[in-house]
């Protein structure tokens, strides 16, 4: 039995330290603290109250979707239509809210709203078996255009008897913190134990890493597949009702191009696109790094349009250092 | 007494005649070695018994009772378990993690139930030290040998009470040293009573390990018979057509 014993305890001690310098994520986090250092030293306006504010409260939206992207591509898939999901939601809250409806009912709808979204996407992906991509690009158009119906394309800014309701949830702040940051990290909390503890989170990395395997097995692909594009909408319907609260005012164009900055996010933070890899602290500091890089180009007066061209780069970055690493340890 | 027994089992695709009026019989313990060239029907043979695949006609019998599977949770809980030809395993996983999937055990904390990977390790130790593998459960799976995996893919045959192991090729893709450590795996196995199938164009291997040789030709079995009583030149000539039947 001490045998068995020792086998356990070897690859346990394998160093923490070598462990954790093998994670993606530590590496992206400390890209973040030396830009936010540089910043500090740089500019004034950075380590200030208000822009770290900001800057808190900006990345949770995309980390809360991030996280949800997360499950979609640890499992081998991909959710383009969560910037869709985002403007359908919020409109759908807005709607309801405007035509006085209490704060919980709209929530609510608007939370439903986006679960049928997923389900929808699921069912096609998981039983139909169209690939991911194509079933959430229609989705993306679809969803939106669902949105603009719905407002008939018009602006919305007031929310009923429970209008100060929204806007305090969404944009409002306890003990300094902005609101989303702590569904961001009660989600972040949540899905870190899900992901490691729960059978639902260990098949999500089952079928990401061997699809056919994981249906040999008897796991219940099919099913799992749809609950996880349900999660993602879900994030991304809380995505959207919190930034309707943080906006005050809701347009068909809300969340545009956003799938795009959530996926580098989940990418970033160490999501792999072949399935299979991803936590939910990457996510979350890969949305940070994105909202860091974002808040530095404003502040050192650097043309905006260079965003695109930083993120693009960090995205490329991050998919070689994952490929080296691999290489290295294949040797 | 058998412990498994096909009766004139016969599977079409379509046109595609897979297998052809089949009966075959394997006596506890015992490891037949099931030969034949590609596309003869072994691996659909290996599907009907593991309930992937429904028979076109014909019976399965196990432990003299007729049992009908209607999906693999089935043929599993009949005490049916495989390996598949291309290693069902998740590279991204630990060997623990392999090993128990599907079937994890539980912990629970009031409301909330969580994976016990203490006891997955602890219980997978035991397989991989039953099997005589150096195989670490916590190791993931992607950085293990050809061999390793194998013990892998075994181990979870030994998870539940397995009455028959089938392998689909498991000594296609490794090493000379790896396949004589999946040999020797298939003989502990067999030590332990469980009936093993063995999948494989390695004369070698089969001629090793097996107590019977059945040889299949597009979908028609044209010999079973004891290895001692074989050679493999006879059995190459079977599975060619040289040699029409034995
Ligand atoms: N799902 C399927 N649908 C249609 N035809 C199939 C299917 N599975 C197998 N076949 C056909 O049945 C025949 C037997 O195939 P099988 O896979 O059982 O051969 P095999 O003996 O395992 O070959 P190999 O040595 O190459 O693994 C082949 O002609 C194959 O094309
Ligand atoms: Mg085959």
């Amino acid at each position: 039995m001490t045998s068995i014993e020792q086998v356990i305890g070897h690859s346990q001690h394998k160093s923490v330290l070598s462990r954790i310098l093998n994670i993606q994520a530590f590496w992206v986090f400390i890209a973040a603290v030396l830009a936010c250092l540089a910043l500090t030293f740089m500019t004034d306006s950075f380590a200030t109250e208000r822009n770290l504010f900001n800057v808190a409260r900006n990345f949770a939206f995309v980390a809360i979707i991030a996280i949800g992207m997360t499950a979609v591509i640890a499992s081998g898939g991909i959710d383009l239509s969560v910037g869709s999901t985002v403007v359908l939601a919020a409109m759908v809250i807005s709607v309801l809210m405007e035509g006085g409806n209490s704060f919980l009912l709209s929530a609510m709808v608007a939370i439903l709203a986006a679960l049928l979204v997923g389900f929808v996407n699921g069912m096609l992906i998981a039983y139909v078996g169209i690939p991911a991509f194509v079933v959430t690009l229609g989705m993306l158009s679809a969803a939106r255009s669902l949105a603009m119906v719905l407002s008939n394309n018009k602006m919305i800014y007031e929310f009923g008897p429970d209008h100060d309701l929204l806007l305090w949830i969404g944009g409002g702040s306890t003990f300094g913190l902005p609101h989303p940051l702590y569904v961001l990290l009660i989600l972040t909390l949540v899905m870190s134990l899900v992901f490691r503890w729960a059978r639902w989170g260990q098949y999500i990395f089952a079928i990401g890493g061997n699809e056919q395997a994981a249906t040999l097995t008897g796991i219940p692909v099919k099913q799992i597949k749809v609950s996880i594009y349900m999660f993602s909408a879900l994030t991304a319907g809380i995505a959207g009702i919190l930034m309707a609260g943080w906006l005050g005012s809701v347009t068909t164009n809300l969340g545009q191009a956003m799938e795009l900055t959530v996926i580098a996010a989940a990418v970033i933070g160490g999501a792999n696109l072949a399935g299979g890899e991803g936590t939910a602290v990457g996510a979350l500091i890969g949305a940070l790094l994105i909202e860091v890089i974002r808040n530095s180009l404003i502040l050192l007066g650097i043309s905006a349009f260079w965003q695109g061209m930083f993120i693009g780069c960090f995205i490329i970055i991050a998919v070689t250092f994952d490929r080296i690493r691999r290489m290295r340890a294949s040797d | 007494m058998s412990r498994l027994k096909l009766i004139g089992l016969s599977k079409h695709f379509g046109a595609i005649q897979a297998l052809q009026d089949v009966s075959l019989e394997v006596a506890p313990g015992e490891v037949l070695g099931l030969m034949g060239d590609n596309g003869a029907g072994k691996s659909t043979l290996v599907k009907i018994v593991a309930g992937n695949f429904h028979p076109s006609e014909g019976e399965i019998r196990i432990d003299d009772k007729v049992v009908e599977f209607s999906k693999p949770l089935d043929a599993q809980q009949s005490g049916i378990e495989v390996v598949y030809q291309d290693l069902a395993l998740c590279d991204n996983l630990s060997a623990a993690s392999n090993v128990f999937l599907g079937r994890e055990p539980m912990r629970k904390f009031g409301p909330v139930s969580v994976i016990d990977y203490k006891t997955m390790s602890g219980r997978a130790a035991e397989l991989f030290a039953q099997l005589k593998s150096e195989t670490r459960p916590r190791d993931l799976v992607r950085r293990m040998s050809g061999g390793q995996r194998q013990a892998v893919a075994i181990a979870r045959t030994l998870l539940s009470e397995a009455k028959i192991v089938m392998m689909d090729e498991p000594t296609a893709a490794i090493s000379v040293r790896q396949v004589a450590e999946v040999l020797d795996l298939i003989r502990r196995l067999r030590d332990r009573g469980i009936s093993v199938i063995l999948i494989s164009h390695r004369m070698p291997d089969v001629f090793s390990v097996c107590d019977r040789i059945s040889v299949l030709r597009r979908g028609h079995l044209v010999a079973s018979k004891p290895t001692a009583a074989s050679s493999p030149e006879e059995v190459t000539g079977l599975i060619t057509g040289a040699i029409e039947t034995a």
